[in-house]
């Protein structure tokens, strides 16, 4: 394994590392095996992420042990390979666990299919709202709860089945010589809010806690989230993420224009199918589990962008990002009106939007956007 | 077309849709030249360009790349034997020279092994044959157009593919700018054998960089070769309805395209500006 400083900016002659400076590498090099990996690594998008990571844990952690029955931390990590007080092991493992993972990974999930639907469409407001896609779950849900009163399965199914239905005819309504961005996003306001009009119009039709199921399922929720919606979020992120982000070099050359990308042997129509179908799949897994939280997607990849400084679309730093988000948030939901707890995207809503606004304002203060 | 060159395509029908633009077009790219395409406005250069590029599938005939028809190589295999620029690319935002430069390998990489020893090599070198080694650390958007083309025409070359072919290279540069890409083309051209495709609208530089030219109209080639030989005062008033004289390049010899003064207006004004040889015998000349 070697590591290889970046350009040397030697600018006035000094010798620094003679052909370092004329050399046209982009970032220090990561090999391993012998040559047979090689990847760039760049320092700061490393240390970022690295940060992300931390914060996350810290988060997590912090989310075990706080609550109405607090648990030292020591006490925490002995309850989560199964020793010590039985209401330590009950409140860790069976009610706090699941919760925590789930929001770490819904957020994860929504982070970086966010960041998909952001490259995609080119377009920094893209987000599985802009392909329909939560107006298409909500109507499902609300549909669901009205006709069939709800179990949270049938609710889950309901938000799928409507938002991947929804996404499916954006794109259809959108195609024309593979998809450009601005009709995607276009076709998609049109669709979404023909469909939150719909959504609307059940709720009208609705008994008063039919009306109130809907109403909490909508803001978007993990409270009291058990093992099983647990797994089912971390299932659907160990498949897709993948997928994803094995398709990332991909879509970061097709920002660049769906020419310019097929020049340099991108298939492109494949792969906006393909990372469409991931995203979705992995915004609707979020979605049964959580309700559509609003926010992360749009939010997550655009400051990661900011922190790390990439060029184009961070998959994977809007997946920890989200991760961060949602957890940090979830946190907040639970203790800042304790004993009431919030719904958490409520609180995103208040945190994204209000940091976004902040990290744009900056931009725009310096001249950069 | 005894011997067929790396790249050509017969009865090519080239459509958008419904709205066909070229029917049972036969065009071949000469080996080793530096090919430039000219025609009227929505003649179909461009979309020629996209055909032979495998942008834009023909709805019928085929476009064959050394030997073997241009669909069914695998997209990366094709990357690595054509490299095409097109006429806009979006250059993402905070990205530096070197990165962008850089992203031309991606025919040549897999995904574990994103950066070999030849990849920064190489990049180096089309970093250098372009004159952009300077600016390596420099965000592209900070770049002014001239210097970002040729950004993307190091971004290109990295690709290593033998043909090149460029989709108005020059449009939006200033005339200098104009004439460095033109002039990196024509090296790139002697000195490291490319074959290059060039779509250009100035007629004066087609006939002066090409070694064979390739004249469009409604679809069809009008008249291809040499531009010596085939660039009339007839050909560009049959393919542009313009007037022209066709004098020689006092730089180079090349034919060069001089609008006639129709209405002699301009002619008159400036009368007494000096001498004027032949200014009111304006029209046509049979070459």
């Amino acid at each position: 394994m070697t590591l290889t400083p970046a350009r040397a900016r030697g600018a006035d002659g000094t010798a620094d590392t003679a052909g370092a400076a004329r050399r046209a590498r982009p970032a220090p090099v990561l090999r391993l095996a012998g040559g047979r990996v090689s990847v760039l690594v760049r320092p700061r998008t490393a240390a970022v992420y690295t940060g992300l990571l931390a914060a996350t844990a810290a988060v997590f952690a912090v989310s075990l042990a706080v609550g109405d029955y607090s648990i030292a931390l020591d006490r925490v990590l002995w309850a989560l390979v199964g020793y010590g007080e039985r209401l330590d092991l009950f409140f860790v493992r069976d009610v706090r666990l699941p919760r925590a993972l789930a929001a770490v990974l819904v957020g994860a999930a929504l982070g970086i299919a966010g960041a998909v639907f952001q490259s995609l469409s080119r377009n920094p407001l893209g987000s599985p709202d802009i392909i329909g896609f939560t107006g298409g779950a909500s109507a499902g849900a609300v549909a669901t709860i009205l006709v069939l009163g709800g179990t949270t399965l049938q609710v889950s199914l309901g938000a799928i089945v409507g938002g991947v239905a929804t996404a499916g005819l954006v794109y259809l309504l959108a195609l024309k010589r593979g998809v450009q961005g601005y009709r995607l996003v276009l076709v998609g306001i049109g669709i979404n809010a023909m469909l939150l009009a719909v959504r609307d119009y059940l709720m009208t039709r609705a008994e008063l806690t039919e009306a109130m199921t809907a109403q909490v399922w909508m803001i978007g929720s993990i409270n009291g989230t058990a093992w099983g919606q647990a797994l089912t979020i971390a299932a659907s992120c160990a498949v897709l993420m993948p997928v994803v982000l094995l398709l990332g070099r991909r879509l970061r050359l097709m920002e660049m224009g769906d020419s310019t990308a097929q020049a340099l042997g991108v298939p492109v129509g494949r792969t906006q199918v393909m990372a469409l179908l991931a995203a979705s799949a992995l915004t609707g897994a979020a979605i049964a589990v959580a309700g559509p939280i609003a926010f992360i997607a749009l939010a997550a990849p655009q400051l990661v962008r900011r922190l790390a400084r990439t060029s184009g679309t961070a998959l994977m730093g809007a997946a920890l990002m989200g991760a961060l988000l949602l957890a940090a948030a979830d946190l907040v939901a639970q203790r800042a009106l304790a004993p009431t707890q919030l719904p958490v995207g409520v609180v995103t809503a208040v945190i994204g939007g209000g940091y976004l606004v902040w990290v744009l304002y900056r931009e725009w203060r310096t001249g950069n956007a | 077309m005894s011997e067929p060159s790396r790249l050509w395509g017969e009865n090519l029908t080239l459509a958008y849709d419904q709205s066909v633009i070229s029917r049972d077009l036969g065009i071949s790219i000469p080996d080793n030249s530096f090919t430039v395409i000219v025609g009227p406005n929505a003649c179909g250069k461009s979309t020629l360009l996209r055909a032979l590029s495998r942008m834009l599938k023909p709805s019928q005939g085929a476009v064959h790349l050394d030997g073997r028809l241009i669909g069914s190589y695998p997209s990366k295999e094709v990357a690595r034997r054509l490299g095409l620029l097109p006429q806009s690319s979006i250059a993402p935002d905070g990205i530096t020279v070197a990165d962008l430069v850089a992203r031309g390998r991606y025919p040549h990489q897999k995904f574990l092994k994103q950066w070999s020893r030849s990849d920064e090599q190489v990049i180096t070198e089309a970093m250098e044959a372009t004159g952009v080694t300077d600016l390596a650390g420099r965000m592209v958007d900070e770049l002014s157009g001239g210097q970002r083309q040729r950004v993307w025409l190091a971004m290109v070359l990295a690709q290593q593919t033998p043909l090149l072919l460029l989709d108005e290279p020059t449009t939006y540069l200033d005339i200098a700018h104009q004439m460095d890409v033109l002039d990196l083309c024509a090296e790139l051209h002697h000195e490291r054998d490319y074959t290059l495709v060039a779509v250009l609208h100035d007629l004066n530089h087609a006939c002066r960089y090409a070694t064979h030219l390739i004249v469009m109209k409604d679809g069809q080639v009008a008249a291809e070769g040499d531009p010596a030989e085939i660039v009339t005062e007839d050909l560009v008033e049959e393919v542009f309805g313009l007037p022209v004289r066709v004098i020689p390049d006092p730089e180079t010899g090349t034919p060069l395209i001089v609008p006639a003064d129709r209405g002699g207006r301009i002619a008159r004004r400036t009368a007494g500006a000096g001498p004027r040889p032949a200014a009111q015998e304006v029209g046509r000349r049979s070459a």
